[in-house]
């Protein structure tokens, strides 16, 4: 694996691979409003014909986009995390239960968004689609894998919500190596036998940081980059049993519900080694630039050291 | 029967005829489940036999047919009208009608087009249908085609707000293929409409949003196919055809009678209403 470089953020990877998916007559984008943010823009602008602007209104947009998949459009709709949560009965009832091949992205996911404040903040939306039969989420963790994956949504053949975030991270991954992920399966960005930290979205850079502080004190981690949260990679979560001695969880998303859940969830059924979650306990943010949100929140590389020495201790 | 060339032309007593079979049906399945909504299926049938019987370009061996044109029952719980059509169509049989509401049976609780042959959505949430039916309008204006698409909805359903979002996005794009049916039949679950939300003079809301709107009775079978027609023929916009109906017409003790929304008949009820439908 390359050292990361500076790259973009996740939802310009998103914008990038609308435009390139635009090759196929079936797609379409659906917006409400907030085309500029989550990087559909690109999209409009090279085919203004295959777009729709649906204005505020996010329930009315979910439902258009089933109409338009029900009829051999393969729509992408987009608006910020939060605001897809207001029509989460819209997907729940109208797009994954008749299995409506509608792709759903939340932009600007997480605390990590900052100075808009707690009202923006999604940390909810990995939990709320995860509980949807028959839907795929997907949470990348810089912008050449989101555009990768947005790509891969193409065939997908199933709903998805994909959450990007507005901030730039530093990249996990080239041109070559995010060409070989695939959805559903957790990627390896570091191998240790001592903890495993399964992370995802900003929090894998995070996690990398983390790893090389515990290295300095001969603690070698696994860094997982869990950019699917559904369906979970169990086979590599079974394997991680296998060869760790525990797992810590990292994501910038309550701890009730996401992917430290998922992975409990799985490791409470099959049993082997405690877990730990570094995540947003069960409160609300606040305005504060990103970082200062991290700390206040206690979702830093620190607090993954913390968490990966509580457990081996 | 295959729609595909819209070769039938039932004239205004036939469908009567039509739509008094679907009634028959209606009763006879809701009381064979013991549950269901009589009330708002019985107020919607005239409707649904005219579009069936004269409009909608479908093929019965062909439900997938990328070019019928699309009905949307959006107010999804009055799903035994739904079924009696599909039946007397030849979409679904008997037995598929009479098994509504049994485990594993193709006529679920509310349409649902993952289960049934000739279904074009999945309701049982209100305030849906029309922004799906937008959207499928929107994807026929992108290909090209010329389906048709209708959307069923009822007036206390419109008490949802992403109903007047989808109104007013139509509107915005003007999408003309696009056909509404408000079912003003001004019962809803507890109670009639005026007392629990009143949504007014519907007709008037929805041109305010750019609409054309033709009211009609709505089981006068002559106003029904004219106001179908009309609606078809206007490209520019979307159009809306407000139907004043009354909640279980046909069934004089369902009729107007908020208890009827979502009751099944006992056994005594049936008889009297099938002597009432004969």
């Amino acid at each position: 694996m390359s050292a990361p470089s500076a790259g973009g953020a996740s939802r310009d990877g998103y914008g990038a691979a609308l435009l390139r998916l635009a090759d196929d007559p079936r797609v379409v984008v659906l917006e409400a409003d907030l085309g500029k943010s989550t990087k559909s823009c690109l999209f409009r602008e090279a085919n203004p014909e295959r777009t729709v602007s649906l204005g505020i209104a996010e329930q009315n947009m979910i439902l258009v986009g089933a109409g338009m998949a029900s009829s051999g459009k393969i729509p992408f709709a987009s608006t910020f995390a939060i605001f897809t949560e207001r029509g989460f009965e819209q997907v729940r009832n109208g797009v994954a239960r008749p299995g409506l091949v509608v792709h759903l992205c939340g932009s600007h996911g997480g605390i990590h968004t900052g100075t808009d404040g707690s009202s923006a903040q999604s940390i909810e939306d990995l939990a709320l689609y995860r509980t949807i039969p028959g839907m795929t989420v997907i949470h990348p963790c810089d912008d050449l894998s989101s555009e990768e994956l947005t790509i891969q949504l193409l065939d997908h053949g199933r709903p998805s919500y994909t959450r990007t975030a507005r901030n730039k991270t530093p990249r996990m991954y080239d041109e070559d190596s995010s060409k070989k992920l695939k959805i559903g399966k957790g990627s390896k960005l570091r191998e240790g036998s001592d903890v495993a930290i399964i992370a995802c979205g900003v929090m894998v850079s995070e996690a990398m940081r983390a790893a090389e502080e515990l290295s300095k004190n001969g603690v070698e981690a696994t860094v997982v980059d869990m950019h699917t949260i559904k369906p979970l990679d169990t086979d590599l979560i079974d394997e991680l049993v296998q060869e760790c001695g525990g797992i810590v969880t990292a994501e910038d998303h309550s701890v009730i519900g996401g992917l430290g859940s998922a992975v409990s969830e799985h490791v409470s059924y099959r049993g082997g080694v405690p877990v730990r979650m570094v995540g947003v306990s069960d409160r609300f943010g606040e305005s504060g630039e990103p970082g200062e949100l991290m700390d206040l929140m206690g979702i830093t590389y620190g607090d993954i050291v913390d968490s990966c020495q509580s457990l081996l201790s | 029967m295959n729609s595909a060339d819209r070769a039938s032309d039932m004239t205004t007593s036939q469908l009567g005829e039509l739509a008094l079979r679907c009634r028959r049906h209606i009763v006879k399945m809701i009381h064979a489940a013991g549950a269901g909504h009589p009330g708002g299926s019985l107020s919607a049938i005239d409707i649904i036999a005219a579009l069936y019987g004269n409009q909608l370009r479908f093929d019965v061996k062909n439900p997938d047919w990328a070019d019928r044109d699309r009905f949307i029952m959006s107010k999804g719980h009055a799903s035994p009208a739904v079924y009696s059509i599909l039946y007397e169509m030849g979409f679904i049989t008997e037995d598929d009608m009479m098994s509504f509401r049994k485990l594993g049976s193709v006529c679920q609780g509310h349409v649902d087009m993952k289960w049934t042959n000739g279904v074009d959505f999945s309701a049982g949430s209100l305030g849906m249908g029309l922004s799906f039916g937008l959207g499928c309008a929107l994807a026929a204006r992108m290909d090209s085609s010329n389906r048709d698409v209708w959307v069923m909805v009822g007036d206390g359903e419109i008490q949802e707000g992403q109903f007047w979002e989808a109104a007013m996005a139509a509107d915005f794009h003007s999408v003309g293929k696009l056909n509404l049916i408000v079912d003003r039949n001004r019962i809803q679950n507890d109670d009639f409409v005026e007392v629990q939300m009143e949504v007014g003079d519907v007709g008037a809301k929805l041109a305010s949003f750019g609409w054309d709107v033709m009211e009609i009775d709505g089981h006068d079978m002559e106003q029904v196919s004219q106001a179908i027609q009309w609606s078809s023929s206007m490209t520019a916009s979307p159009t809306a055809i407000v139907a004043h109906t009354i909640k279980g017409k046909g069934v004089s003790f369902m009729e107007d009678n908020p208890s009827f929304h979502g009751k099944a008949p006992n056994d005594n009820e049936l008889v009297i209403a099938l002597e009432e439908l004969s």
